[in-house]
């Protein structure tokens, strides 16, 4: 089960969400708030107890599970078993949908994110999150698209525009491919350039995180492997968690692998050890096509 | 070739039967006899109005003498009236709409407010005339107005303006809305910077629409109280001088038409044009408007 041995909610230098609207300006731009590296680090979120519903039906189940920081954290399962859900209860998204209920805790960067004293709004500020189709904005061209959520948050500068375009779009890795139309609508982009695209609108706000809910689904091989090897180059920076049912994408790209089964976290390993070694049935059965 | 069953060839062809080409031809009928009455109409208001229609007429003061009449302050107010109209109406039609779209909860009074807004789209606009001349004439003091007039007729565009305006939100797709605020963008940013512009190429469209409709009415405005020049002095029955006053296109018509003197019938037909025609632009501007934004969205 999932390891939870450091909840120390003393790191001296975690940043604090308890601040409501309006935002504080400067809010990203306090020291780096690396925790002092030797010991063990902070994991960036630690759900304790997590459970959720939609209305009658309970689709998480007394989730226990650390997340660490910059590394790429996989969650696997079944259609259904409440992965999405899981990665929803991160950034408190899940609460936007109709007759939607939480219980439990969720801790980022030791602090708990169900206060109420918690803006949502500035929560998800620091956690980008990209979607299983992608969603720019159509109205908008791909320049304004990666610009959006400074300017939804009041937060982009005079004379900084052009350096946050270039920069988030080079680490999204499509800048080569649109630096030259960056006028245009985002409906001229293929599926795996959109994809990028949002993926560059969440680097923009200089998340600490991005969440991945199955963001491939709906893309092709080619442009699958084109996102991986960008997942591959942001982790170190960004902790990333992703939902998948691709059990090979799993494996590809993550250190840590979760298998969720019916709403309930069945098995949490080193990705290796999860894929070889598991030790529970149900995630054998699970990886070996038995059911899924 | 083996031996097929020459009864399933795909060759030949299947007659058809008679009943489809009778109800194809019934719906080719149905669907030109409104586009054959326009034309008809349209013809005849021409013929009648050949001898008045003209450069003079349109700018032309209203005079006792039909031939020398023409449409000019009917023409100014009536346009007055499509602006007044469009600013009472739109601010409030979208501030409802948004409300019904984005925070309303479902409930039970929602539900029946929605029903209720809807069944007063379909309320005679008589009705509304009547609800202008207490309300905004009697009560707030407008008096027989241009305000007045347009009051009453945004009145009668406000329930299709904010059915509009929540049907165009809540078609905006949900995973735009969830972009924005996984950004951490508010709800009101999210509304005003993500929802509306992809609502309001549409709402400003039908906005037009329902605005040139509501100009072509007549009997609201003479329920407030304009007047049809003519009237005036053939009746001399309306309390108050005419000065506090005002007139548009069809409340003119119909004093023209309503008048005794046969001769006032071209004039009549001349004015039903020009109100075909500004309504015609304004509808046109809806749909210039809306394309227009469309493109701005692409560019």
């Amino acid at each position: 089960m999932a390891s939870a041995d450091d909840t120390s909610s003393k790191a001296s230098d975690r940043r604090h969400l308890a601040v409501v609207t309006p935002a504080p300006k400067e809010l990203r731009d306090e020291p780096s708030e690396q925790p002092a590296s030797g010991g063990e680090q902070q994991p960036k979120f630690s759900a304790r107890e997590l459970n959720a519903w939609f209305g009658a039906q309970h689709v998480l189940e007394n989730i226990t599970l650390d997340i660490a920081s910059d590394e790429v954290t996989a969650i696997i399962g079944p259609s259904g078993c409440g992965k999405s859900t899981f990665i929803r209860c991160l950034n408190r998204m899940h609460e936007l949908e109709p007759d939607a209920r939480v219980s439990g805790e969720v801790l980022f960067d030791g602090e708990t994110i169900y206060a109420p004293t918690v803006d949502p709004t500035l929560l998800r500020r620091r956690i980008g999150m990209v979607f299983q189709r992608a969603n720019p904005f159509p109205a908008m061209s791909i320049r304004d698209n990666v610009l959006a959520g400074r300017r939804l948050t009041g937060r982009l500068r005079r004379g900084e525009a052009d350096e946050i375009v270039e920069t988030a779009l080079r680490e999204a890795a499509l800048w080569s491919e649109v630096d030259y139309r960056l006028g245009h609508s985002s409906a001229g982009l293929s599926g795996g350039q959109q994809q990028r695209l949002c993926i560059a609108r969440a680097l923009a706000m200089q998340p600490e995180v991005l969440l991945m809910d199955e963001p491939c689904a709906a893309l092709d091989p080619v442009a699958t492997a084109r996102l991986e090897d960008l997942i591959h180059s942001l982790k170190g920076n960004y902790t990333i968690v992703i939902v998948t049912h691709n059990m090979q994408q799993a494996a590809r790209v993550s250190s840590q692998t979760a298998f969720f089964l019916d709403g309930a976290l069945v098995e949490y390993q080193e990705t290796d050890r999860l894929f070889t070694s598991p030790e529970d049935p149900r995630t054998e059965d699970y990886l070996t096509g038995k059911f899924g | 070739m083996s031996a097929r069953d020459p009864s399933r060839s795909i060759r030949g062809r299947t007659p058809a039967r008679i009943g489809d080409r009778i109800f194809v031809a019934v719906c080719a009928i149905a669907a030109a006899l409104p586009l054959v009455a326009l034309v008809y109409l349209v013809l005849q208001l021409l013929i009648a109005a050949a001898p008045r229609i003209g450069w003079s007429f349109i700018v032309g003061q209203p005079a006792l003498d039909a031939h020398g009449s023409g449409i000019l302050p009917a023409l100014a107010g009536s346009v007055t009236l499509v602006a007044l109209t469009a600013l009472i109406a739109l601010p409030v039609g979208l501030a409802a709409g948004i409300y019904l779209a984005e925070y309303a909860h479902a409930t039970r009074l929602t539900r029946w407010t929605e029903r209720n807004i809807a069944h007063l789209a379909a309320v005679p606009s008589v009705v509304y005339g009547l609800v202008g001349l207490v309300v905004f004439v009697r009560t707030i003091g407008f008096g027989r107005s241009l305000l007045a007039g347009a009051a009453t007729l945004a009145l009668t565009v406000l329930p299709k303006m904010v059915i509009t305006t929540r049907d165009a939100m809540r078609r905006v797709p949900r995973a735009l809305r969830q972009a924005s605020y996984a950004l951490g963008a508010t709800r009101w940013r999210t509304i005003r910077h993500v929802v509306l512009p992809m609502a309001m190429p549409t709402i400003i469209e039908r906005a037009a629409l329902s605005v040139a409709r509501a100009i072509g009415e007549a009997s609201p405005l003479l329920v407030v109280g304009a007047l049809g020049y003519g009237v005036a002095e053939t009746r001399g029955a309306v309390s108050g001088s005419s000065s506090d006053s005002f007139t548009a296109l069809p409340v003119q018509v119909w004093a023209w038409l309503t008048a005794p003197d046969q001769r006032y019938v071209a004039n009549a037909a001349a004015g039903m044009i020009v109100l075909l025609v500004l309504m015609l632009l304004v509808s046109a501007l809806g749909v210039y408007l809306r394309r227009r934004m469309t493109r701005a969205h692409e560019g």
